[in-house]
């Protein structure tokens, strides 16, 4: 049970909460009633039994109270001791009295009580009739029983006698039983409290755990896992769930397999046509050099044509072998050869074999070596270089050093900059930057390349907008 | 400009031809040949001085067409591979290639690496230096391994002087290209690789737990005899 870490409002909590909730409610509702009614028939017993005592006492006595008119001859007198035996019949032990007639007050033995213990409103009602309340006095429960003593006169009506007898009788003893009760029904509580609590864990975890597996399985699926099936048990809603899931998975297991069969047979379709325009531009290619030394001797529209053959030719050649190193790449069967390098040379020969030494400017501490795949490196700055010296503005910088996590490659121009809205996608295949441009001296291959390049290290290539210009920023990490 | 005579083995037509154009112009003589047969063919009656290789031929390809050449002679051959088949190019050094070009190829960069691997060796310093067993004949550029001549190509040849020229010293990979291959730039280093594994199958006595050429993982390579 951790209902503290998961928030209670998770399925498992609203579960246990309500099955719990339910349960003490039955629970608490069934001992209130049960209290409340055996407290009443309690009570009940008590209050009867203690009236009909006083009233059996007074109806026995036979005191000379009252008026003349009474059965009582005039010159008989009410002693002091008979009002204190009646008093004494009226006590018991667990019952105080305190009786009046006239300006005599009596009470019996042990009563500690006054007549300023009886509420006022109770003392006015019990000379009319008999009265019964329960109160607290003196933090103990006590029932009041007060009247005046009636009697019948000759002619048979019934007069008051002026003697108010006042009872307490203790319900100490009630009390206690109550509380009695009150402490078993408390613990029947807890423990139906326990039991609810286990039992709804208990249910809740057979509830939950399908449940679980399905979030489980959700989350393989999610993982790439589209081969992940969860077995089907019973009948009831979380197994049609559960079937639902696995029809889904199947579903998206083909869509997904001919999706990349798709893919892959169009990337093989690339492979395959890129591999056979290779053995034409060989050809081609092979005898560009000779078009060039013989366009000289040609008439001028001529040798433009064999100019604009050539330059086509080379850029198809660029174009073609991109796509064979952008196919090789995609199809995994490029293979990462680190060795060590000194990052310094690597940039110088990169800048050297391109003709480009001069117009970038090298910031390379002296010695930096670091484990990469030299014709990869190789490949990724000078996509990154080039592609700043031919649309950016000079002066190009490049920076290196290395950083705890690896290799940091800065590649700075100054010109315009890429259109912001164009940054995210510089690194997509044919990206264009702005429509208007129409052809690039590039193959559009590039920067996709030399991403791919670096992820192949396990790095990554990242441009940002410099003020003025671009910085694409090249990391590989140690190996 | 220096004639090399060249046999030239591609099985596509047009691309046989435009090379052969391209050499010829260059200034070298050119025996063209469709299949791996004709050429072996060619290279017993007449020994050309360097092979141009295809690996994708019909019939025996070009790998095997190497292996061959290989039992018989030291003569230098380029193969030409198709970017992508890294695997046919490993194969092709494993058989004893000196070297390989990427088709498309530049008519200048074939040439570039032509001359490099015709390069002759200067034998200017008329020395022998022996390392137990291996006696390197630097005057008459023989190499011997307990008086048995060693037959290398010139390639590995001069990769094994290059070694021996710095005893003790580790030489990366991209210092033994330029200087044995004449690659500009950091080609691909598995060049270098191929050709020490060719070198340790001659002068090793176990190749597998070499004694004179040692890997230094991720710099390159040191001669130090025991």
């Amino acid at each position: 049970m951790n209902l503290g870490r998961r928030r209670p409002t998770g399925l498992r909590g609203r579960l246990v909460i309500t099955f719990v909730l339910v349960a003490v409610t039955a629970s608490a509702l069934v001992a209130g009633i049960g209290y409340q009614l055996v407290r009443r028939a309690l009570l009940d017993r008590v209050e009867t039994g203690a009236v009909v005592d006083v009233r059996d006492v007074l109806q026995r006595i036979s005191l000379p109270i009252g008026t003349s008119d009474l059965l009582w001859p005039t010159d008989a007198v009410v002693t002091e001791s008979d009002l204190n035996t009646l008093a004494e019949s009226l006590g018991g032990p667990d019952r105080q009295v305190i009786l009046r007639y006239g300006e005599q007050e009596r009470l019996s033995t042990g009563t500690t009580f006054g007549l300023d213990d009886v509420p006022a409103d109770l003392r006015k009602q019990a000379s009319g009739r008999m009265v019964r309340q329960r109160m607290l006095i003196r933090d103990e429960p006590w029932l009041l029983i007060g009247t005046q003593v009636h009697r019948l006169t000759r002619t048979g009506a019934v007069r008051p006698t002026g003697m108010t007898i006042f009872v307490f009788v203790s319900l100490k003893e009630e009390d206690g039983v109550l509380a009695r009760l009150r402490t078993a029904l408390a613990q029947a509580s807890g423990i139906t409290l326990a039991i609810a609590l286990t039992v709804a864990l208990v249910s809740a975890r057979s509830v939950l755990l399908p449940v679980r597996r399905l979030g489980d399985a959700a989350r393989a699926l999610g993982a790439g896992h589209l081969d992940t099936r969860l077995p089907v048990h019973g009948r009831d809603e979380l197994a049609g769930l559960t079937a639902t899931f696995n029809d889904t998975a199947s579903a998206l297991e083909q869509t997904v397999s001919e999706l990349r069969a798709l893919e892959a047979m169009s990337r093989r379709f690339v492979a395959d046509v890129s591999h056979e325009l290779r053995t034409p531009l060989t050809a081609m290619t092979a005898v560009t050099d000779m078009l060039t030394e013989e366009a000289e001797h040609l008439p001028p529209d001529a040798g433009k044509a064999v100019e604009l053959v050539v330059r086509e030719i080379n850029r198809l050649r660029i174009l073609v072998e991109n796509l064979i190193e952008a196919s090789r790449l995609d199809s995994g069967a490029a293979v990462l050869t680190r060795e060590n390098v000194d990052v310094g040379v690597a940039l110088a020969d990169c800048l050297e074999i391109r003709g480009w030494t001069g117009r970038v400017r090298l910031d390379v501490p002296r010695g930096l070596s670091f484990s990469l795949d030299p014709r990869r490196f190789d490949v990724i700055v000078a996509n990154l270089m080039g592609n700043a010296l031919h649309h950016g503005a000079p002066p190009v910088t490049v920076t290196a050093r290395i950083l705890r996590s690896g290799l940091e490659v800065n590649v700075r121009d100054r010109g315009k900059g890429i259109p912001l809205h164009a940054l995210p996608h510089v690194f997509e295949r044919f990206y264009k930057v702005g429509a208007g441009r129409a052809r690039s001296e590039g193959s559009g291959l590039g920067l996709a390349i030399a991403k791919a390049n670096a992820e192949l290290h396990g790095g990554t290539i990242r441009g940002e907008l410099c003020d003025p210009g671009t910085r694409f920023t090249v990391w590989i990490p140690h190996p | 400009m220096r004639v090399a005579g060249i046999l030239l083995v591609e099985d596509d037509p047009s691309v046989r031809t435009g090379l052969e154009l391209a050499l010829t112009r260059q200034g070298h003589s050119v025996t063209a040949y469709a299949t791996g047969e004709e050429a072996l063919d060619h290279v017993r009656a007449r020994r050309p001085e360097i092979v141009i290789l295809d690996v994708m031929l019909p019939g025996i390809d070009g790998v095997e067409v190497c292996r061959r050449i290989r039992r018989l002679d030291s003569l230098p051959i380029i193969l030409l591979t198709a970017r992508g088949d890294d695997l046919d190019m490993v194969v092709g050094l494993e058989a004893g290639a000196d070297d390989y070009v990427v088709k498309p190829v530049e008519p200048r960069v074939l040439d570039a690496r032509i001359r490099a691997v015709l390069r002759r060796l200067e034998s200017a310093s008329a020395d022998r230096i022996s390392f137990g067993d291996l006696v390197v004949d630097r005057g008459a550029l023989k190499v011997t391994l307990a008086n048995r001549e060693i037959h290398l190509t010139p390639t590995e040849l001069r990769l094994l002087l290059e070694l021996v020229r710095h005893p003790g010293q580790v030489l990366n990979r991209r210092y033994l290209l330029r200087a044995v291959w004449d690659h500009n730039h950091v080609a691909d280093s598995r060049l270098v690789d191929a050709c020490v594994q060719r070198i340790r199958a001659k002068i090793e006595p176990v190749p597998a737990e070499p004694v004179f050429i040692h890997t230094v993982r991720g710099f390159g390579y040191r001669f130090s005899p025991p």
